[in-house]
């Protein structure tokens, strides 16, 4: 049970705030947003069905949440790296790091998309030498799992970096002192504790990552079946006048993202509580 | 007694709570790699592109009346956006943060809505809305405006997906700065309008600009929402994003990059305010404590 004084609140605004609030979300967010279920209404079950499971359609599902995964995960191993070292490390340059680490949401994504192809393509400065070794990165899933690794790579670390620097440290001489090595206690004493905020964070990236389009679409070659991620086929959809396909398909990706982002909220919720307690 | 209690010094042996110098040293250049492979790598290839051949070709490029004609939409529609999410992103900051009400927790949500929709989709909801087959296709018609592939829609689209940014700052912010000092003001007579510009906004002047800062390069930043409802008319609905796609797509890599570095510059601004702001906001949250 949460306790609240029941007291009159004196402060003036309230009705002028909420009023605006309530009627520019509505305008601005709820009602466009409607359209979009009010539009996959009209097409009918079997429409819908049909448009959602399209083998091109199934082919960019499996790619985009695929490559969103494994670029998740690469942004929670070496994310978990990064914050440990900005955290618990002193170097020359830190800080400018530290700053560094927020380039992926700042730098609009088109920008993003053609420096990344440039850089990946055959004759670019690291495409060449992935060439050398037989791996062809530009216009393949691997492009499109390394843009997708730097729009996401700010969030494990901005998830994990307050946690551990909120981890006492009294809690690490404890275990030493009770008699665990250091990798003892990294290993169950440390991480345990950072992992709510790393599966956060890895939530975040991976969210981030399905809806992508302007990273991605310079250097994922966009081949119907092998590169065509799904935010990209929408547009096609729209582009041929095919409301009701591109609409039934964003209709189950925005599903698929607000159930993740509800997971995470719930995760999020909860975790705050239980910190609470104690 | 005095000889054991110099020598009884605590000490604690290093190894129990940090790592040996190796691995200390390992871990950091692990890190400083990644990062150096994503985003220093990236930087340096964007500047390194636009001055390709030289700084004449890169100013000519930045000349070129559509890059200005890019550049003005760009200011427009973040000039529009900006200041409408900033007074919303207050309103809703001080219904939520300074009230309590049932349904306080869905309507945060709600407010979070935009960040969770990819922005294609962001884009693909105002051609459901004011398209030709849209539900309100009719009525835009009947009136003779253009939403769609029009200036209005890329205001719209900009407006939708930047909206979050300065509310999501500031309710944390106003929470922990809890009632007390607009309580006391009114209590010694300030009308509603006097506490917030001398109480209210002096205490949440840096998130309020943080805020500004994020929403200001994500609405002169957005590519994918932008693009569904541009159309890319040269010169008419093509903001600096857009425009760069399209030199790219038509192969002068030197002027695209010329402007995306444009677009790159107003990102680092960003970063650089973001430090500052944290920087300033840190000691005025500290004496804050101290004053409790």
């Amino acid at each position: 049970m949460k306790i609240t004084l029941e007291k009159p609140n004196v402060l003036p605004g309230f009705g002028l705030a909420m009023g605006f609030t309530l009627f520019y979300l509505a305008l601005v967010v709820l009602v466009p947003l409607s359209t979009l279920f009010w539009k996959s209404a009209t097409l009918g079950g079997g429409a819908l069905w049909a448009a959602v499971t399209a083998p091109r359609v199934l082919a960019s599902y499996k790619l985009t949440i695929g490559a969103s995964l494994v670029a998740a995960s690469l942004n929670a191993v070496f994310g978990m790296v990064v914050t440990w070292v900005l955290v618990r490390y002193r170097f020359p340059g830190r800080r400018l790091v530290d700053a560094l680490v927020d380039f992926p949401f700042a730098l609009p994504t088109a920008v993003a998309g053609i420096t990344l192809t440039t850089l990946y393509a055959p004759n670019g400065w690291l495409g060449a030498p992935l060439e050398k070794l037989g791996i062809k990165a530009a216009f393949t899933p691997l492009g499109i799992t390394l843009a997708l690794t730097f729009i996401g790579l700010p969030f494990v670390v901005r998830t994990l970096q307050p946690v551990l620097e909120l981890l006492d440290p009294e809690v690490e001489e404890a275990a030493a002192s009770l008699g665990a090595n250091r990798w003892q206690t990294i290993l169950r004493v440390v991480l345990p504790t950072l992992f709510p905020a790393w599966l956060t964070g890895f939530a975040m990236a991976f969210a981030r990552a399905l809806g992508e389009y302007g990273s991605v679409v310079f250097i994922a070659g966009n081949m119907p079946m092998k590169t065509e991620i799904t935010p990209l086929l929408i547009i096609t959809k729209l582009e041929q006048y095919d409301y009701a396909g591109a609409t039934a398909i964003a209709a189950v990706t925005l599903i698929f993202s607000f159930v993740l982002l509800v997971a995470i909220n719930r995760f999020q919720s909860e975790r705050a509580r239980l910190g609470t307690t104690d | 007694m005095a000889s054991i209690a110099v020598r009884a010094r605590p000490h604690v042996a290093p190894r129990a709570t940090s790592e040996p110098f190796l691995v200390k040293a390992v871990l950091v250049a692990v890190a400083l790699a990644f990062l150096g492979l994503f985003l220093v790598v990236p930087l340096v290839a964007i500047f390194s592109e636009a001055f390709s051949k030289g700084g004449a070709p890169f100013v000519a490029a930045l000349h070129e009346p559509m890059t200005l004609a890019a550049l003005k939409l760009t200011l427009l529609a973040a000039g529009i956006a900006v200041p409408l999410n900033l007074v919303f992103g207050v309103a809703a900051a001080w219904a939520i943060a300074k009230f309590d009400f049932r349904g306080k927790s869905a309507l945060v949500s709600l407010i979070d809505l935009p960040f969770g929709v990819s922005p294609v989709i962001s884009g693909m909801i105002f051609i459901l809305l004011f398209g030709r087959q849209g539900i309100l296709g009719p009525l835009v018609q009947a009136l003779d405006v253009k939403v769609v592939f029009a200036v209005p829609g890329i205001v719209l689209a900009t407006v939708f997906v930047t909206f979050p940014f300065v509310a999501r700052e500031l309710i944390p912010l106003m929470q922990t700065d809890g009632t007390e000092e607009e309580e006391a003001s009114r209590v010694l007579g300030a009308s509603g309008w006097q506490m917030f510009w001398r109480v209210t906004v002096p205490n949440i002047k840096w998130g309020l600009l943080y805020g500004v800062i994020l929403c200001n390069a994500r609405a002169m930043g957005e590519f994918g929402a932008v693009s569904v409802v541009s159309g890319h008319i040269r010169g008419q609905t093509n903001t600096l994003p857009l425009h760069v796609e399209i030199l790219y797509n038509e192969y002068h890599f030197q002027a695209a990059f010329a402007v995306a570095s444009l677009l790159t510059l107003l990102a680092l601004v960003t970063l650089v305010a973001k430090s500052l702001v944290e920087e300033r906001g840190g000691p005025t949250s500290c004496q804050r404590e101290e004053d409790q």
